[in-house]
């Protein structure tokens, strides 16, 4: 049996991914990456809106997308620690977006042939999309990582600001068809294979850090605002 | 025709307008077969002349008078900055859109200006300019952007008032220029007045939705009514008496009506969409003239709309600062991808 908690998991992180990503509106390097970027959020925040319905309908309080969405505080959020970091450059968007999507798309496929059956029908759309994700992270981890001396530095600065939030994609709940833990071989030898090809090295594994998960609460305070100011309203 | 619809969500709200898209694009296809005319001078002209006579299409391999060719650049350029600036008034609420659908709705609507502004862009380049050209000459402020993009969303309301109002004005003007005598313009205005009718339904559904809301709510659609009107009228340019481009661009059928026509037929439209949301005008002097079968309304404030223009409006300084923070911060990026394009061709070469 599926558990509340391990679909919240999963529509968490797409849910924090398309709510960082829609921040980027008009800033990218490119007018095509706008576009792009854009096309990703949505497909995330899609993502998040089929999972969280789901959770809601699993738990049986009543709950819809918007209520576990809105009405969560930060201590109920099941999404990684890496969706959540902040995105101050577009390097960090790539890499976060490479190290996500490297999970993400082992994640579906695999949901997509378990045992849930709402979860693998919504698996088998997403996974279409994380394989575009992973392919437009991976293109531009190539051309900045092995750009101008400049992009290298900052890309590989960027995977190492990640990294001590990688173990976290793998960790978690189990009361599911697909245990996280055993896709991390899958994700290694893409993360790997990617960033050798970049002319990066892959940082050596470092501790998550502790403490107040500051970022989520602050980007739960933006995205939740507005919502919680009208209880009960229709939108 | 366009005023009486949004009866609901699937009554063909833009039956007549989207009519005119299509009737356009037919024009287009049959126009895209004519072969290139070569010759002296007054041949070309008048060449030039007999197509534009004959409600034809002026393609890039033909030769075109020097000033139609200027004016198209700096007519679609501007079109296309304000798809780009016009972004950042309603991208500053997706991150706080007030439920999931309408964030997706939002996120979708921003990125379908992104894709306006890179189809305007191509459109330009037929011309013989770049788009790196046109970029620079907004980031230096020699070429302007509408002037509704430099006031400010102050609250979720705003988004709703913006793509009822501002996109629907967008679409009165725009639809005539799905027939206008440029083929690439007139094809990118096709496939842009498709999707500005979508954002204008959006607007009107989050406006709808408000107004038969909470007090709260109904008082913040009413509000952002309010302040989105007379910038939405302002819109449609300067009163036909001193509008500096109108004449020629009408005779070369770029332009198909006067401002001030687009501007009744915006009010007309309305009006009836007003009464159906249960917001008010905010113009006390504007009623039915049953001589003119059309609206008398209070003009918006041209002193107002030509100071924006120049510059003094309440967010341009803030509009140009994010488009030149997303230029600048950007150009690592791009330098790198130049540098990585240049080692694969080394690697081919090799
Ligand atoms: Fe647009
Ligand atoms: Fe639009």
């Amino acid at each position: 049996m599926t558990t509340v908690d391990y679909v919240l998991r999963l529509g968490d992180d797409a849910l924090v991914t398309a709510q960082r990503l829609g921040a980027w509106y008009a800033a990218g390097p490119e007018m095509e990456e706008d576009v792009a970027l854009a096309n990703i959020a949505l497909d995330q925040l899609g993502a998040a809106r089929l999972l969280l319905t789901y959770a809601g309908e699993l738990e049986g309080a009543g709950r819809d997308e918007d209520a576990l969405a809105y009405q969560r505080g930060p201590a109920d959020f099941r999404n990684c620690r890496l969706v959540e970091q902040p995105e101050p450059d577009f390097g960090v968007v790539i890499a976060k977006l490479l190290l996500l999507s490297a999970f993400q798309l082992p994640c579906y496929e695999a949901l997509a042939g378990a045992g849930d059956e709402r979860l693998s029908a919504i698996a088998g759309k997403a996974r279409k999309e994380s394989a575009y994700h992973l392919d437009h992270a991976t293109l531009w981890t190539l051309r900045l990582g092995d750009g101008t001396d400049e992009s290298h530095q900052r890309m590989q600065a960027s995977f190492d600001t990640l990294w001590p939030f990688v173990d976290g994609l793998f960790a978690g709940d189990d009361g599911g068809p697909v245990d996280p833990a055993e896709l991390r071989k899958a994700w290694t030898s893409t993360v790997e294979d990617v960033l050798g090809r970049a002319t990066l090295t892959v940082p050596a594994p470092v501790a998550e850090p502790t403490g107040e998960r500051t970022h989520l609460v602050e980007l739960l305070a933006e995205m939740q605002q507005l919502h919680r100011a009208h209880p009960g309203a229709r939108w | 025709m366009y005023g009486n619809d949004f009866a609901g969500p699937d009554a063909g709200s833009d039956g007549g307008l989207l009519g005119q898209v299509e009737a356009a694009e037919a024009a287009l296809r049959a126009a895209a077969h004519r072969g290139r005319v070569e010759g002296d001078p007054a041949a070309l002209q008048d060449y030039f002349d007999a197509v534009i006579d004959a409600d034809q299409k002026i393609e890039p391999r033909d030769w075109m008078p020097d000033a139609y060719r200027r004016g198209l650049v700096r007519q679609i350029a501007q079109h296309a900055h304000s798809e780009i600036i016009g972004m950042q008034p309603e991208g500053s609420w997706i991150t706080r859109a007030p439920s999931l659908k309408r964030k997706a709705i939002l996120l979708a609507k921003v990125q379908d200006e992104a894709g306006h502004g890179l189809y305007l862009y191509a459109a330009a380049e037929t011309l013989g300019i770049t788009r790196a050209e046109l970029v620079d000459m907004l980031l230096d402020g020699r070429q302007k952007y509408s002037s509704i993009f430099n006031y400010p969303t102050l609250t979720w309301a705003d988004i709703g008032a913006i793509g009822w109002l501002v996109d629907g004005a967008a679409i009165v003007n725009q639809v005539p220029l799905c027939r206008c005598s440029y083929g690439p313009y007139a094809r990118a205005m096709i496939r842009i007045c498709k999707e500005e009718s979508f954002h204008q339904r959006q607007g009107y559904e989050i406006l709808h939705t408000l107004s038969h809301g909470t007090p709260e709510q109904h008082a913040m659609a009413q509000d952002a009514v309010d302040r989105w009107w007379y910038p939405s009228l302002a819109m449609f340019g300067p009163p036909d008496t001193d509008s500096t481009h109108s004449a020629q661009s009408m005779a070369w059928k770029i332009k198909r009506f006067s401002n001030d026509d687009l501007r009744q037929r915006f009010v007309d439209m309305c009006v009836q969409q007003a009464g159906v949301l249960g917001l008010r005008i905010p113009d006390p002097d504007l009623r039915w003239n049953s001589e003119r079968q059309a609206h008398d309304f209070t003009a918006p404030d041209f002193d107002e709309l030509m100071r924006v223009i120049k510059g003094d409006g309440p967010c341009n300084a803030e509009r140009m600062a994010h488009r030149r923070r997303a230029h600048s911060d950007g150009a690592w990026v791009r330098e790198a991808a130049a540098a990585y394009a240049a080692k694969q061709e080394e690697v081919v070469a090799v």
